[in-house]
C-alpha cells in the first residue's frame, strides 16, 4: 500500500521561498499570481496493514514539525 | 570507526585554577563540521571534551556540558536537524536536560534542540533566501545565564554567522514569553536572517540550555579575527568548574 502525506506551512507563518517564486512569476509577465505557497509532498511505501494512525504517528513524529506545519495524508 | 573517533577526539583540557575539572561531550553527526572547532574552543577553557558519536545511547559518564555543534547533519534532509533531533543519542541528551545539565547548540546544534523541544520556535529558511555568511555584531540581552554573564549589560559582541536557515520563527505568545522571561541571550543588531525580534539565540526556562546560530567557537583565538566568543566558553566551563553540578 502507499500514503501520500502532504506538508504545508501553516497559515500565517511566512513562506520565503513561496513569496519569492511569486515575484518571479511576476516579473515572467504572469500577472494575478496573488500568493504562493510552497510545501512537500512524501511518498510512502507501506506494509499492509500500515494504518492512517501509523501514518499520522510518522507525521506528529517527524515528517512535519507542527510548530509550523500542518500535514494531510492520503492512503491508497 | 568509533574506536578512531574516541582516541582521535579526546581533547585535554588544561589544569582549571580552582574546583573540579569539567567534562563536556561534543556530539557528531553525520555532516556536522564544527564538531572540533567546538571541542577546541571548550578544551581551552579548561573543559575535558570527548567526542560522541550520535549512534550512542549513553553519554560518557559525569557529563556535565553537551555541546550540539554546527554544519549539515543528515544534510538538512527534511529540515535542519529534524533527522539528528531522531538519533539514538538525543534521548541522553535529553535526560542530561532533565536533569539540570547545560547544554550549547550552536548553528545547525540549534536547529536541532529546536527540533527536539528543547528550545521553542523553529529556524526557517532566510527571508533574503541566500545563505549569509559574515560576522555580526550582536547585542548580549542577557547577563543571566552561565553562557552571556561575562559579558557586560547589553554589552555588544562580533561573532561569525554562517547559515541558510536562521530565520527564528515562533508564535507571538511565545516570543512574549521568551522577552517577558528574559530568556532572550541575543539580538543581532543588523537583522541578517529575517529572525522574529531580531533573535540570534535563546535560553532555556532554567537557563541551563542554550541555542544560538553565531559560531562563538570560531573567534577564541586572535589569529582567527577575534575572542568574543571565549567568554562564553570560559564563562560556562567557569561556572560548572565551581558549582559541582
Amino acid at each position: 500500500m502507499r500514503a501520500k502525506v502532504e506538508v504545508m506551512l501553516k497559515d500565517g507563518v511566512l513562506d520565503p521561498q513561496g513569496e519569492a517564486v511569486c515575484h518571479a512569476l511576476g516579473s515572467l509577465g504572469f500577472d494575478g499570481v496573488s500568493k504562493v505557497r510552497q510545501g512537500k509532498i512524501i511518498e510512502l511505501d507501506l506494509a499492509d496493514g500500515t494504518t492512517k494512525d501509523d501514518v499520522r504517528a510518522m507525521c506528529e513524529k517527524l515528517l512535519a514539525n507542527t510548530v509550523i506545519e500542518t500535514y494531510r495524508i492520503e492512503i491508497g | 570507526m568509533r574506536g578512531v573517533r574516541s582516541a582521535a577526539g579526546r581533547f585535554g583540557g588544561s589544569e582549571p585554577s580552582t574546583g573540579r575539572i569539567v567534562k563536556a561531550a561534543v556530539i557528531v553527526f553525520p555532516g556536522s563540521n564544527c564538531d572540533r572547532d567546538l571541542a577546541v574552543a571548550l578544551a581551552r577553557s579548561g573543559a575535558e571534551v570527548e567526542m560522541v558519536w550520535h549512534k550512542e545511547t549513553d553519554l560518557p559518564k559525569g557529563v556535565d556540558l553537551v555541546g550540539l555543534p554546527g554544519g549539515f547533519s543528515y544534510g538538512d534532509h527534511l529540515r535542519c536537524g529534524a533527522i539528528a533531533a531522531r538519533s539514538a543519542i538525543v534521548g541522553a541528551v535529553k535526560g542530561h536536560a532533565e536533569r539540570g545539565g547545560h547544554v550549547l547548540g550552536i548553528c545547525n546544534g540549534f536547529q536541532i534542540l529546536t527540533e527536539t523541544g528543547l528550545l521553542p520556535g523553529v529556524l526557517m529558511r532566510n527571508s533574503g533566501l541566500k545563505f549569509v555568511c559574515n560576522t555580526q555584531a550582536l547585542r548580549v540581552e542577557t547577563t543571566r545565564s552561565a553562557f552571556t554573564e561575562g559579558y557586560g549589560e547589553n554589552g555588544v559582541i562580533r561573532i561569525p554567522i554562517a547559515h541558510h536557515d536562521g530565520n527564528y520563527t515562533a508564535d507571538s505568545d511565545t516570543l512574549d514569553r521568551l522577552t517577558g522571561e528574559d530568556r532572550i541571550a541575543f539580538t543581532y543588531l543588523s537583522n541578517p536572517n529575517g529572525s522574529a525580534r531580531d533573535i540570534a539565540g535563546v535560553l532555556s526556562p532554567n537557563r541551563r540550555i542554550l541555542g544560538m546560530m553565531p559560531h562563538p567557537e570560531r573567534v577564541v583565538d586572535p589569529a582567527l579575527g577575534g575572542m568574543d566568543g571565549s567568554t562564553l566558553f570560559e564563562g560556562v566551563v567557569g561556572a560548572l568548574e565551581t558549582a559541582g553540578v
